[in-house]
């Protein structure tokens, strides 16, 4: 692998995030960098702050301090929509999709940023609106493909398999056309045959999209599959960083999933 | 300052009254989370019932009190029945416009009964007290009196016996408490029966303050507490209190000062600007959701 | 930043000439390593994919069975853009022969249904397409209502020549949907940051302040209401504002701001995170839905030619969430049957005096318990769609 981060810039730096809940402090002083088509991944027990740092990343939520560099702009104070319009999609942990409306629907929404006619233009629409309405079914029509759920584009997506829905989110948030994709437990609740065709999927989308991954996952064999480096997150706190088999080895990593050794 | 203190006092009277109606909006929101809209029209019917019994047969006041919070009670308990539970898991949307509608049914049904404002009879010798140049009637320390000791009665039986807890417990989580053997259902239909007996003891302490008895006063002051209760935090029964008093004092406050048509103007707007600087009332917080 | 989101506009674009020679790679790639998976792939390479979906709608209901699933849509009376248009010229003509033909009651009715149409219509791009909660319709009815008849009575006769009302008219009812638009404005904002109950209360308190406003002005006439509005109002003309109504709400539907407000009543959140700016979309909802109901309230002020501030009341908010939620929740169709059904039965109730406005609410609770979502909710005849 040619992956050097010390050459290229960080498409995007944390540094001193916190994020804390009334009192409780969920992310802290958390820094930590990006490279270009990068796939990082990021593990931790369950209430380390994973889904949190994807919130604060995606502006669903605001840190209560720190900063978050996305090619060198500050974003943290940026609402949701406006950091996608910048380049950063999600992927929710518990499936977030439009349920009650198609799966073309649920992708045509997220391909509508990419569209350019104005309100009046819509109301009386006009030729622009109805050929950017035509390219957007067809844009969508193909990514559906891409995922191979076609034969599924008008089913409501609430109807449709677990395995399924996750993967419709993950072609929803590729609608987007990102450059950097947040993946919050892609993998939860797929089988095994499922979970590596995801791996492959994802392997193929990282190729062909150019996108640089953040991902959450439990799975490790899952982490290994996709990610150059990775992110021991616990209680909030950076606890190591580094290749899957560095982690494996280190001592407080052991000591967050295993508890303290006796001595 | 003499008639400053009359104005304090009129609208402690105005905000209790204001209370006990707003307390039975909090309640069944907090069990429910449900806006009843048609809370104020029980509280016109409670004022009704309390006329009609007067009519019938002159009854001494508290057994008049006690009669009507006992059969508006069941009336509210059975509209909870036919209309809201069939609802209950329905969107929240379905919830507010059935309320609506089963306030525009009540207060609709009695205009078609009794298209003109009555007369409210009085229930007792109102006496009327000086000291240092405040005047107070016996009528006005009754319905303060009374509200009171209604509202000390909720928050005792809320924070002191089981009742109270298990109905804590269902604003918390109703799934779990039915689960844990408790007749949830039960429980529910007596929150809204004692919201509504509330309300009907409003409505009759209202109807002996201003003797005229008509079938717009759901709105025109059924709604008032509901402000009220928004203004607080719906759900918050201090809050309801507080939001009660809030308003009072602004309409008696308006009332020495503008013409009395623009009394629901300010309280409207009152709860607006409110709303913009705290949009969940005062003591009110937002919901939390998990993402 | 620009040219980095180009390139990759680039990519994507690169992408789709692709697509489907990737795709078959990707499928070949499934059959190698799964086995299990070889069938399905196959089945939905194939031109016949419907066994493919009909086994995969079985095992989803049976995972999923609290799953609202919205109901197949009415596809069977397909209806072509050009017979709809032939339709609505019909209706143009006949909307001038009719008052010609028929007693004035009909017209009258008639006229009323097209203003409930409007008022419908537009109710329901915030209930049933965006899913808030507005209670204070009739508000945003009765500045339409009184702008325009303050133009037309007192503003009109200031200018030194005449116009001719056929000139003026639709300008004044313009002039007071505008109104009422810019009125909407501020409870756009006010639904930034609430929504779900104390939204339906902010509206409510609209409702209340405007309406308690109208009877503390006495340049309007206060609670005595406002008198002497010439009768403007003719069929063909309500007819031209319907079509015109539907047409645009149609186009509104199908464009990437309705999409948006469809995707925030499922999940404001999710829409957010989809770059939907859940702001200027919401804005956008309330000022064209008030714009609408405010020209209806032109409308109707000069069919009816007086106007008073109890004509907007709860009552009235309540009517029009009748037909909202009796024709159908987020529908255009559902729309126009609400109106025609509610316009009809509430002339059919007349002798019913004042039970009238207890059977209306009754309607609406029966409705909310035993079909929520109306006789058209979801669903949209063709004629209503637009063709990609
Ligand atoms: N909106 C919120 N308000 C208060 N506390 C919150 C909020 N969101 C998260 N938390 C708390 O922050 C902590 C971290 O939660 P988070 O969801 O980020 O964990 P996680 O690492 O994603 O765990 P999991 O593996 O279970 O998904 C938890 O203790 C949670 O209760
Ligand atoms: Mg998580």
């Amino acid at each position: 692998m040619d992956f050097t981060p010390e050459k290229q810039s960080p498409i995007l730096e944390v540094s001193l995030l916190n994020k804390n809940f009334g009192g409780m402090r969920t992310i802290i002083d958390l820094s930590f960098e990006l490279a270009p088509k990068e796939c990082l991944g990021i593990i931790g027990p369950n209430g380390a702050g994973k889904t949190t740092l994807f919130n604060l990343l995606s502006g669903i939520i605001r840190p209560s301090s720190g900063k978050i560099l996305w090619f060198h702009q500050e974003i943290q104070k940026k609402s949701s929509s406006e950091i996608v319009h910048l380049g950063i999609a999600r992927t929710f942990q518990n499936i977030r999709l439009f349920k009650q409306l198609s799966v073309l629907e649920n992708i045509r929404i997220a391909y509508d940023i990419h569209l350019t006619y104005t309100p009046l233009q819509a109301l009386l629409r006009t030729a622009l609106t109805r050929e950017e309405e035509k390219k957007s079914a067809q844009a969508a029509m193909e990514l559906l493909d891409v995922f191979s759920i076609t034969s599924l584009a008008h089913q409501p997506a609430g109807s449709l398999s677990y395995g399924d829905q996750r993967r419709l989110e993950i072609a929803r948030a590729l609608a987007l056309h990102p450059r950097l994709l947040l993946l919050d437990e892609p993998a939860a609740g797929m089988n095994e045959s499922e979970m590596y065709q995801l791996v492959e999927l994802l392997q193929w989308i990282q190729k062909k999209f150019h996108v640089s991954m953040l991902l959450i996952e439990h799975h490790m064999a899952f982490i290994n599959g996709l990610c150059d480096r990775t992110l021991v997150l616990d209680f909030g706190t950076l606890i190591a960083q580094g290749t899957l088999e560095e982690i494996r080895h280190d001592r407080r990593v052991i000591e967050a999933y295993l508890g303290e050794a006796v001595t | 300052m003499d008639y400053i203190i009359q104005q304090v006092i009129n609208a402690i009277q105005l905000g209790s009254i204001y209370g006990l109606i707003a307390l039975g909006y909090s309640l069944v929101y907090g069990v429910l989370s449900m806006m009843n809209f048609a809370h104020g029209d029980l509280f016109m019917l409670g004022a009704f019932f309390c006329l009609l019994l007067e009519k019938i047969i002159p009854l001494p006041l508290w057994l008049a009190l006690l009669l009507t919070m006992l059969v508006i009670g069941c009336l509210g308990a059975l509209l909870e029945r036919l209309a809201y539970r069939p609802i209950r898991h329905a969107p929240k949307v379905s919830a507010i416009i059935t309320s609506l509608g089963c306030g525009l049914i009540l207060e609709n049904i009695t205009l078609a009964m009794s298209p003109y404002p009555r007369h409210m009879p009085t229930l007792f010798q109102n006496s009327i007290f000086h000291f240092h140049g405040i005047t107070i009637s016996s009528l006005q320390i009754i319905v303060i009196g009374i509200s009171l000791l209604l509202m000390i009665l909720l928050d005792v039986m809320i924070r002191c016996t089981t009742l109270g807890m298990v109905i804590r417990a269902l604003a918390w989580n109703r799934l779990m408490v039915s689960l844990l053997g408790i007749p949830a259902n039960r429980i529910i239909s007596f929150t809204f029966a004692l919201g509504a007996a509330l309300g009907a003891a409003a409505g009759l302490l209202y109807a002996l303050t201003y003797p005229v008895v008509s079938s717009s006063m759901g709105i025109a002051i059924g709604w008032k507490a509901f402000i009220a209760a928004v203004i607080g935090g719906i759900g918050n029964m201090r809050g309801a209190l507080l939001g009660a008093f809030i308003l009072g004092s602004t309409e008696v406050m308006s009332i020495t000062m503008l013409p009395s048509t623009y009394r629901d103007l300010i309280a409207y707007s009152l709860l607006l600007i409110i709303l913009i600087f705290k949009p969940y009332g005062i003591l009110g917080e937002p919901p939390t959701q998990k993402i | 930043m620009i040219r980095l989101l180009d390139e990759f506009r680039c990519h994507f674009a690169m992408l789709r000439k692709h697509t489907i020679g990737l795709t078959r790679i990707f499928h070949t790639d499934h059959l190698r390593r799964s086995g299990s998976q070889m069938d399905t792939a196959l089945i939905s390479k194939s031109s016949s994919g419907s066994m493919d979906s009909y086994s995969r709608r079985q095992t989803s209901s049976l995972a999923l069975p609290h799953q609202p699933s919205r109901p197949p849509r009415h596809d069977q009376y397909e209806i072509s853009g050009l017979t709809s248009f032939y339709l609505v010229v019909l209706g143009g003509c006949s909307s001038f022969v009719i008052p010609e033909l028929c007693s004035n009651y009909i017209t009258c009715i008639l006229i009323t249904l097209a203003i409930n149409a409007i008022l419908c219509v537009s109710l329901n791009l915030i209930n049933g397409y965006m899913g808030e909660f507005s209670v204070g319709h009739a508000a945003f009815m009765a500045i339409g209502a009184y702008g325009s008849a303050i133009i037309t009575v007192k503003i009109l006769p200031l200018i030194p020549f005449s116009l001719s009302s056929f000139l003026t008219f639709p300008l004044m009812v313009v002039a007071g949907g505008l109104l009422a638009a810019l009125v909407g404005i501020p409870l756009a904002l006010l639904s930034f940051k609430t929504r779900g109950d104390y939204l339906a209360i902010i509206t409510l308190a609209f409702l209340m302040i405007v309406k308690s406003a109208l009877e503390n002005i006495s340049y309007v006439g206060g609670p005595r209401g406002f008198l002497g509005i010439p009768p403007l109002t003719t069929l063909p003309w309500v007819y031209f504002w319907a079509v015109v109504t539907f047409w645009i709400m149609r186009h509104f539907i199908h464009s990437k701001w309705g999409r948006s407000i469809i995707a925030i009543r499922e999940d404001e959140i999710a829409a957010e995170a989809m770059g939907v700016s859940t702001r200027s979309a919401k804005m956008m909802t309330f000022v064209i839905s008030s714009f609408f109901a405010g020209i209806a309230g032109g409308l109707f002020a000069h069919q009816i030619q007086f106007i008073n501030p109890s004509s907007f009341d709860i009552l009235r908010s309540t009517n029009i969430l009748v037909m909202v939620y009796l024709g159908g929740v987020a529908s255009l169709s559902g729309s126009l049957v609400g109106a025609g059904v509610f316009t009809i039965l509430y002339q059919i109730l007349q002798p019913l005096g004042v039970w009238r406005m207890v059977t209306m609410p009754l309607l609406l609770v029966l409705l909310m318990i035993f079909r929520p979502r109306g006789i058209m909710g979801y669903q949209e005849w063709s004629c209503f769609k637009l063709k990609e």
